[in-house]
């Protein structure tokens, strides 16, 4: 044994719990965000480079490389590849992963216990509770994950379904419960697992994918809750503290995320989307839809004064961001004055939108938060949304019968002109019919984000 | 450790987590959430002493599991947000010269 080790470890362990701590914080403010980060990545190089010494590590330092290289190779070779677009489903899949290690940790501590080793009712309680939120978190974070990349498009319902949710909810806490009373076997813990990993499957399932970034959040802070639990039972304070802080501030961002939506937590993970689908499209609509051409459109934003464009998903998928950014310089150029409006939910996630815009080049001051903008579009030229629709759908303030009503949109339809870039007549991400590409003032510029922000280029140059 | 005092442990993270996301730009939430996906990737500490502990071969192979899940979860964490702050850097620096 090294000498000095058992001050060594736990002061490693602590240095790293306050370094997580101050990266944070450090993330919570543009300026030194990326100085948070990297400083969290030194507290894991730390806290990971002492564990090979940790006093209860004494064999299989094979097998913990290997494994630490395999799955450290998958997740670089897949983060570094992924597009901007895809970020969200990739936080979930990494997400996952850590519900299920801290699962996998409650597995094999509850493994000891039956082969003889002793535990205390607290310790034993803690492990169980870990397992269970981190199998809910692992196996929802996957389904989380498959939704958004498309591999599962269907929203699967069906009558009763709360129901079956709640036994095997109910059935896990049971399970969860005997282990804790009466000891673990192979066959219980074994049942125990399988049923947490079906419960977090069954209650993600029905969740509509615009619900998703808050269903990944509360999954994050789930996840941390659990790593935190494991660590009591692993008596490393640092898995303690960094596990609770993030299911804190998870659960902190999960709210605002919510709230940004004008949804409940409760309403997100119990009601769902799902009735719009039942009932069929919700409220009346009246009126066509107005295709224009890029030749027009361009022209029309060329000659206006002030113009605001509506990012969403659809820019995201089209990879339209730098597009954009060439068409507001030349507006910018002509004179027009540009703004750029942010839904707190646009894309697939608070800040989405932002990141990608970044990744364009648009600074900050152009871009405009829901509460500082909407007073801009009365006397607004041109209002462009590209890719985005339920966020704009008139009928979150109009039609009390729609699933989105009450929900803070950007105000578009009040802007003198409404530009809509979208690739099909088909309904968004809700299924909600939106109201706003009927009305008078609107126009629809069919096609994808990119060609037609290209076009849109093509056409404002040809009137230099 | 005594039960009692990690639940002090406990409540006092909680309010600290709380404390730091709060008054948080929106442009910053899906970083935020990346970044501390990454942070409960410590969850690998304890999968290495728990694979470095292991004697069975059930307990082994479980031990594996966790360890290889656990550093996807942190490598993955990692390389996503700093991908993503990376671009908040570089606009800043733009911003600067203009």
């Amino acid at each position: 044994m090294i000498p000095g080790i058992d001050f060594i470890v736990p002061g490693a362990y602590f240095l790293a719990a306050v370094m997580f701590i101050y990266g944070l914080k450090a993330m919570g403010s543009p300026v030194t965000a990326h100085r948070g980060i990297l400083l969290a990545g030194i507290a894991m190089l730390i806290a990971v480079l002492v564990t090979f010494v940790h006093p209860m590590v004494d064999s299989n330092y094979g097998l913990m490389i290997a494994a630490i290289a395999i799955g450290s190779l998958a997740a670089w070779w897949t983060g570094k590849r992924v597009a901007m677009t895809d970020m969200p489903q990739m936080i979930a899949l990494y997400n996952g992963m850590g519900g299920g290690a801290a699962a996998a940790i409650a597995t094999v501590e509850l493994l000891k216990v039956i082969g003889g080793h002793q535990l205390d009712n607290t310790t034993t309680i803690m492990a169980v509770a870990g397992g269970i939120i981190g199998a809910i978190a692992f196996s929802g974070s996957l389904i989380a994950f498959a939704k958004l990349q498309g591999w599962m498009r269907k929203t699967w319902r069906f009558a009763g379904q709360q129901f079956v949710n709640l036994i095997f909810f109910g059935a896990t806490i049971a399970m969860g419960l005997m282990i804790i009373i009466n000891g673990p076997d192979p066959l219980l813990l074994t049942l125990f697992l399988a049923t947490a990993l079906v419960a977090g499957i069954l209650i993600t399932v029905p969740i509509g994918g615009a619900d998703m970034p808050v269903v990944i959040s509360l999954y994050n802070a789930l996840t941390g809750l659990a790593v935190g639990f494991e660590g009591y039972v692993l008596q490393n304070p640092a898995m303690m503290i960094a596990g609770i802080v993030v299911g804190a501030a998870g659960t902190m961002l999960t709210q605002l995320m919510a709230r940004a939506m004008n949804r409940s937590l409760s309403n997100v993970l119990f009601a769902g989307f799902g009735k719009a689908d039942e009932d069929g499209p919700a409220g009346e609509v009246s009126g066509e839809m107005k295709a224009i051409d890029a030749t027009d459109a361009a022209i029309q934003m060329a000659y206006a004064e002030k113009v605001i464009i509506v990012p969403g998903y659809g820019m995201a998928v089209g990879q339209a961001q730098h597009k954009i950014w060439e068409l507001t310089e030349l507006l910018t150029e002509r004179g027009v004055k540009v703004m750029f409006a942010i839904h707190p939910v646009a894309g697939r996630m608070p800040g989405h939108m932002n990141v990608l815009l970044a990744e364009a080049g648009v600074p900050y001051d152009m871009i405009y938060d829901l509460e500082d903008i909407n007073a801009q579009f009365p006397t607004t030229d041109v209002a462009l949304v590209i890719g985005a629709n339920d966020v704009v759908n008139p009928a979150a303030r109009k039609d009390t019968s729609s699933p989105i009503y009450g929900m803070p949109i950007l105000n578009v339809d009040k802007a003198r002109n409404c530009i809509v870039i979208k690739r099909g007549q088909g309904t968004g991400f809700s299924g909600i019919e939106n109201l706003l590409f009927f009305e008078d003032n609107t126009r629809m510029l069919y096609g994808d984000a990119q060609k037609m922000a290209q076009a849109l280029i093509a056409g404002v140059k040809s009137l230099a | 450790m005594e039960g009692w005092a990690a639940l002090y442990i406990f409540m006092l993270a909680a309010f600290t987590g709380i404390e730091v996301i709060s008054r948080v730009p929106a442009i910053l939430h899906t970083p935020l959430m990346s970044g501390s996906n990454f942070i409960h990737g410590i969850v690998l500490v304890g999968a290495m002493v728990i694979l470095g502990s292991a004697d069975t071969t059930t307990e082994q192979v479980v031990g594996f599991i966790a360890v290889f899940l656990a550093a996807g979860n942190v490598v993955g964490g990692y390389v996503v947000t700093d991908r993503m702050l990376e671009m908040f850097k570089s606009s800043g620096q733009k911003k600067d010269q203009s």
